[in-house]
């Protein structure tokens, strides 16, 4: 299992896309394609913009597809942020042609 | 160039400061102001400070003020980033709890280091922090990546008792949103980019659903709903077009829409043309709603959104008789 504090990288609110894309490209993706499990670990960030999440996931859905899902995890996320992950996990599922389960209701 | 401050523009009423404004002669810019009281918006200042940074030093006239409220622009430091001298001495005090002067922001590590720095100056509660800062690295970021503006953004921002709010002025000199839009729309005015720019998951660099990998086309469509959840005042102006988020009163229903003219607005498309683009908004504090209730409406309706879209690409049935 590979753990990301994401705090240590950008402080209590996460709005830098570089550094976003610096994770996703050299420690998430490293760490799927080697079929380890990675925790995203949000302790201590009370806020983060769209545009952070969109460049530290959004890459990880289109190539891996929905199923990456099942192996990454969001841990100690505020509301804020949880509400962010999940509009962004939402439009690019919307995007990729399939419907979450809110929609599906 | 000419730029006139006058005795009041903020953004309920900015429209006749902006007709005001002469783009010709782009090399030259003259600064006139109001002789009895200048009173204006954070945005007249990253507009003045940002058409500043094009030209030469020796090429700005500005006039000398006599208003009675012109220790405010010094204040402001609009003087200080175009390093224009005024015959205006202040006794200059903490800016803490008040506002941010004139700030010129080139790199995304600089914006970071400022969002950082930005929410102490301004005394504010941690959830309207949250949202202020929300609001400052989107747009500045939006600078940063899509308007190749020389000079970067410019911004500042002030904290107003009376009506116990924060407004915030970003202007840049560099493309505009219709260059942008155009990379992968066909918007035929500025006006019909700006509305494209703030439909949620409609980006610039690509028409692909979702985006690229570093952009989505959301950070316009969620600063708009910000404001419009608060009913307050968004401005975004870029080449002849103007888009005005109007407030609404307490008793109108809340909803967001995709559709930027589905909102309570106003619109021009012939104002003189700004080469970049400039946005002003206005965070009242003590209406500012909890963050995370907004970020679900926002949720709702950008799925929504890209439902309808990925709808209209439906190939149809054809029916003959």
């Amino acid at each position: 299992m590979k753990k990301i504090v994401i705090f240590d990288r950008t402080g209590a609110f996460a709005e830098n896309k570089d550094i976003a894309r610096d994770i996703r490209e050299q420690e998430i993706m490293p760490a799927l394609n080697k079929n380890e499990e990675v925790t995203l670990d949000f302790q201590r960030v009370s806020g983060a913009t769209q545009s952070f999440v969109h460049a530290l996931i959004s890459e990880l859905l289109r190539k891996y597809g929905v199923e990456v899902l099942d192996h990454i995890f969001f841990k100690s996320c505020s509301i804020t942020v949880q509400h962010i992950i999940n509009i962004v996990v939402d439009y690019m599922q919307e995007g990729m042609g399939i419907e979450t389960d809110d929609n599906a209701n | 160039m000419k730029l006139h401050l006058p005795n009041s523009a903020f953004l309920g009423n900015i429209d006749p400061f902006l007709r005001r404004f002469d783009p010709s002669a782009p090399d030259f810019l003259k600064i006139t102001a109001n002789e009895n009281w200048i009173s204006v918006h954070p945005v007249v200042l990253s507009m003045v400070a940002a058409l500043g940074l094009t030209v030469p030093l020796e090429n700005i006239q500005s006039e000398d003020f006599t208003a009675k409220s012109k220790h405010y622009i010094v204040r402001m430091g609009l003087f200080r980033i175009l390093k224009i001298a005024s015959n205006i001495n202040v006794v200059e005090h903490e800016p803490a709890g008040r506002f941010i002067p004139v700030t010129q922001i080139l790199t995304s590590n600089e914006l970071s280091k400022f969002i950082t720095e930005m929410i102490p100056l301004l005394h504010l509660k941690p959830e309207q922090a949250e949202t202020i800062g929300y609001i400052v690295s989107e747009l500045v970021r939006n600078v940063i990546e899509h308007a190749q503006a020389k000079n970067g953004a410019i911004l500042c921002a002030q904290y107003y008792k009376k009506s116990n709010s924060i407004r915030i002025g970003i202007a840049d000199t560099g493309v505009g949103i219709k260059a942008t839009i155009n990379r992968s729309y066909s918007a035929k005015t500025d006006l019909e980019a700006i509305q494209l720019a703030l439909w949620p998951g409609i980006t610039g660099t690509t028409r692909r659903e979702g985006g690229t990998e570093q952009n989505a086309g959301a950070g316009l469509f969620f600063i708009k709903s910000i404001a419009h959840v608060n009913r307050d005042f968004f401005v975004i102006y870029s080449g002849n077009g103007l888009y005005k988020l109007l407030k609404k009163t307490s008793t109108h229903r809340l909803r967001l829409n995709a559709d930027p003219f589905k909102d309570k607005h106003s619109k021009a498309n012939d104002l003189p043309f700004w080469r970049g683009t400039v946005v002003g908004v206005d965070i009242t504090l003590d209406q500012t709603r909890e963050f995370s209730l907004l970020l679900s409406e926002i949720r709702k309706t950008y799925s929504s959104a890209v439902r309808e879209r990925k709808k209209a690409r439906y190939k149809k049935a054809r029916f003959i008789p």
